[in-house]
């Protein structure tokens, strides 16, 4: 049944309730990659589905393996990605006994997941499987959790493959948007003076983006993109801005402070976006595209809304556009596009390169060597801001970060998974020395499996973001953010049979990447860098987007 | 904005976990539930949910989105967007001492309700009616001395149009 659903790979952990599970699944053509705590394997599917674009699966056991899945599956949920999580429980008649690992892991996970089962009937099983794929792909895609009881994986029943199309009574999400309103989007656009259009991860899991490009072009609208969007419109196009919110740039920002129509396309106008709410755009005409109702007018007034996939939006308004007079575009532009123009050369993305390493620099060596293409995952913290900033991305699918949750320990597993869809491509994880301790042990994952992943530590021996926030507004008390005691990377690295390498200057960084990225296997670069450096731009919590912090 | 009371009628599959889901919903996302009432619909295998709710119109919208959102929510109508006939029953234990027995059966008459059960001090009192009806026949049956209310919530269905209009 999971080989019908197109499953190759899943990344698990066995326990007492899954061996009979574990020992079918030895006879099938499933590849398993075991992993080293049960949240790597969630991670590690969350990597895998955004590489691939198939639903990630992870089967794990039941009670604290059930449990320890649970901050994979709430990221997984915040960022719509989509994934089957199989979970052993208990059998059914010690169900509610409070018996040995067992947990409600169906009532644990409800908020956060896109839908969740318990099969009781083994009849039921074929049918329940067939659903959750359903409806972790489509609509707004997220995590789906199927809890087993040992005594139904163990049943037997007839099985028929079912066919056709799953239809469900209950859930039918809306893919085709109302042509009523894309008219109405079309007029707006062309009347603005100053458009702006932000993309986020609906363009990228609908892969949207060259849809996206073609518009924008078209229209000549500057884009920005969100950190979940990084990668939907290239990095390098003059109509660029990079990213917008708490760390966005200035252009970006700015531009959102004065632009009169904000087509805002797979977004959920999330607070580090927004900054203050009642501010955020509010003299522009907002525009909304997004497959979820939910995400439209919640947290931001809309002018036009529309429900609707952004591929399929997209592909309707590119057409909408052939009956457009569209030659005086250029120079109605012109005016927005030179006061954009005026803003980045005001403010850029920057830092001073001393005589000890920047972090920005060894993101920005990093992205020259590996000429913008490698898979980026990161941690959360500084270390992901200074990739979402430095590191340029020109394509869809190549940067992947736990973007709403933000879970610190994210970035290796996921980048295992990346690898494991992506076996030819380089995957390197961007990490900070805090956030790649809570997920390190999936080193031995890499190492096992022989998933080459590299993962560049920009070392600070901080909790490098809090440690911004006590030095910005809580009066430089670094309370609880020094991490006096580290391992040795390198030495842990080897220890794990890895390759482990080390840079301190600012000269020797060059010759660590290039080193690090070619060897064999995988591999850790350790880059002690400036202690105390800051991620700016910033915009404080709860500030307007436009009251930015410079350097 | 200010609040209003909204009637949301939710068709739901009946399967173990749906009022759940509902409830969790509600209290994830710190909404309030006013009254509840729940039981079997029209068709087989669906129930339906009354909720009563209180909030701003962006955040009622938001709401009726989000109870859609879940899988086994069928259909949410927001009762307030058309004619609709709401009702509530409440059972009320009310203490019966001689000197007030007569007044109290004065009241039940007056407002169409029931007795349903007598004892050395006690009626039970059976009332049907909207909420208003409820709330002021506990206000007149209260100086009495209430001792116990059951009330089911409101629960209530949309209007079907009239022949011929």
């Amino acid at each position: 049944m999971l080989e019908s659903e197109g499953v190759d790979s899943i990344f698990g952990y066995p326990g007492g309730v899954l061996i009979g599970l574990y020992d079918e699944m030895a006879k099938s053509n499933i590849r398993h990659y075991l992993v080293r705590h049960e949240q790597g394997a969630v991670h590690a599917a969350d990597g895998y589905a955004r590489i691939s674009g198939k639903v990630g699966v992870c089967l794990v056991t039941s009670g604290p393996g059930a449990t320890n899945t649970v901050t994979g599956i709430a990221s997984a949920y915040c960022d719509s990605i989509p994934m089957v999580v199989l979970t052993g429980q208990v059998p059914t008649n010690l169900i509610g006994n409070d018996a040995f690992q067992e947990v409600d892991i169906v009532g644990i996970t409800r908020p956060c997941t896109k839908h969740n089962y318990l099969v009781k009937d083994v009849n039921e099983l074929a049918d329940t499987i067939r659903e959750a794929f359903h409806i972790a792909r489509s609509g707004r895609p997220g995590p789906v959790l199927i809890d087993l009881p040992k005594d139904v994986l163990a049943g037997t029943a007839n099985f028929k493959q079912p066919k056709g199309p799953v239809t469900m009574r209950s859930y039918n999400p809306t893919v085709t948007p109302n042509t009523k309103q894309l008219t109405k989007v079309i007029k707006e656009l062309m009347k603005a003076k100053k458009p702006l259009i932000m993309a986020g991860g609906g363009i990228i899991s609908s892969n949207a983006s060259q849809a996206l490009t073609d518009f924008a072009r078209k229209l000549q609208i500057p884009v920005t993109t969100t950190l979940m969007g990084l990668g939907a419109f290239p990095g390098s196009d003059d109509l660029s801005l990079g990213m917008i919110g708490m760390h966005g740039t200035y252009r970006a920002n700015m531009s959102t402070g004065d632009c009169d129509v904000l087509l805002g396309v797979g977004v959920r106008f999330d607070d580090r976006v927004t900054g203050k709410t009642d501010t955020f755009a509010s003299q522009a005409k907002i525009i909304h595209v997004d497959i979820d109702p939910t995400s439209i007018r919640k947290n931001v007034p809309v002018s036009i809304p529309v429900v609707g996939d952004c591929k399929a939006t997209l592909d309707k308004l590119n057409e909408l556009l052939t009956g457009e007079n569209l030659t005086e575009i250029p120079e109605k532009r012109a005016p927005w596009l030179k006061c954009i123009a005026e803003w980045k050369a005001a403010q850029r993305l920057a830092y001073e390169q001393t005589d000890v390493i920047k972090p920005q620099y060894v993101v920005e060596r990093l992205c020259k060597i590996t000429e913008g293409k490698a898979i980026i995952s990161t941690e959360v913290g500084q270390n992901q801001m200074w990739a979402a900033q430095f590191y340029d991305f020109d394509q869809p699918n190549r940067f992947v970060t736990s973007g709403g949750l933000g879970v610190m320990g994210f970035g290796l597993p996921a980048a295992i998974g990346a690898q494991v869809a992506a076996p030819n491509d380089l995957v390197v994880d961007v990490a900070g020395d805090g956030s790649i301790q809570m997920n390190i042990q999936e080193l031995g994952t890499a190492m096992q499996h022989k998933l080459p992943v590299k993962v560049v530590i920009l070392n600070n021996g901080y909790l490098g973001m809090v440690r911004q926030w006590q030095e910005l507004f809580f009066g430089k008390r670094y309370c609880a953010t020094q991490m006096d005691v580290q391992p040795d990377f390198v030495k842990l690295a080897e220890a794990y049979g890895a390759t482990g390498l080390r840079a301190t200057k600012p000269e020797e960084v060059d010759e660590v990447l290039k080193k690090g990225l070619a060897a064999e296997g995988p591999v850790i670069m350790d880059f002690v860098v400036e202690r105390e450096e800051c991620v700016y731009p910033m915009v404080p919590a709860g500030a307007p987007i436009t009251e930015m912090l410079l350097v | 904005m200010s609040e209003e009371q909204h009637v949301l009628s939710i068709l739901v599959e009946d399967r173990p976990g749906v009022l759940s889901r509902i409830a969790g919903l509600f209290s994830g996302r710190g909404f309030n539930i006013a009254s509840l009432c729940v039981a079997n619909a029209a068709s087989e295998g669906l129930s339906r949910i009354t909720l009563v709710t209180q909030a701003d119109p962006l955040v009622i919208e938001q709401i009726i989105k989000q109870l859609r959102k879940l899988i086994n929510v069928v259909k949410v109508t927001d009762l307030a967007e058309g004619p609709a006939v709401y009702r509530e029953m409440a059972l009320v234990k009310v203490s019966a001492k001689p000197e007030f027995r007569a007044e109290i059966l004065r009241i039940v008459d007056i407002f169409r309700c029931k007795v349903i059960d007598v004892s050395a001090e006690h009626y039970t009192v059976e009332v049907t009616g909207d909420q208003g009806k409820i709330t002021a026949l506990l206000d007149l049956l209260k100086p009495m001395g209430v001792k116990e209310i059951a009330r089911t919530g409101v629960t209530a269905l949309s209007r079907e149009q009239r022949n011929g209009n």
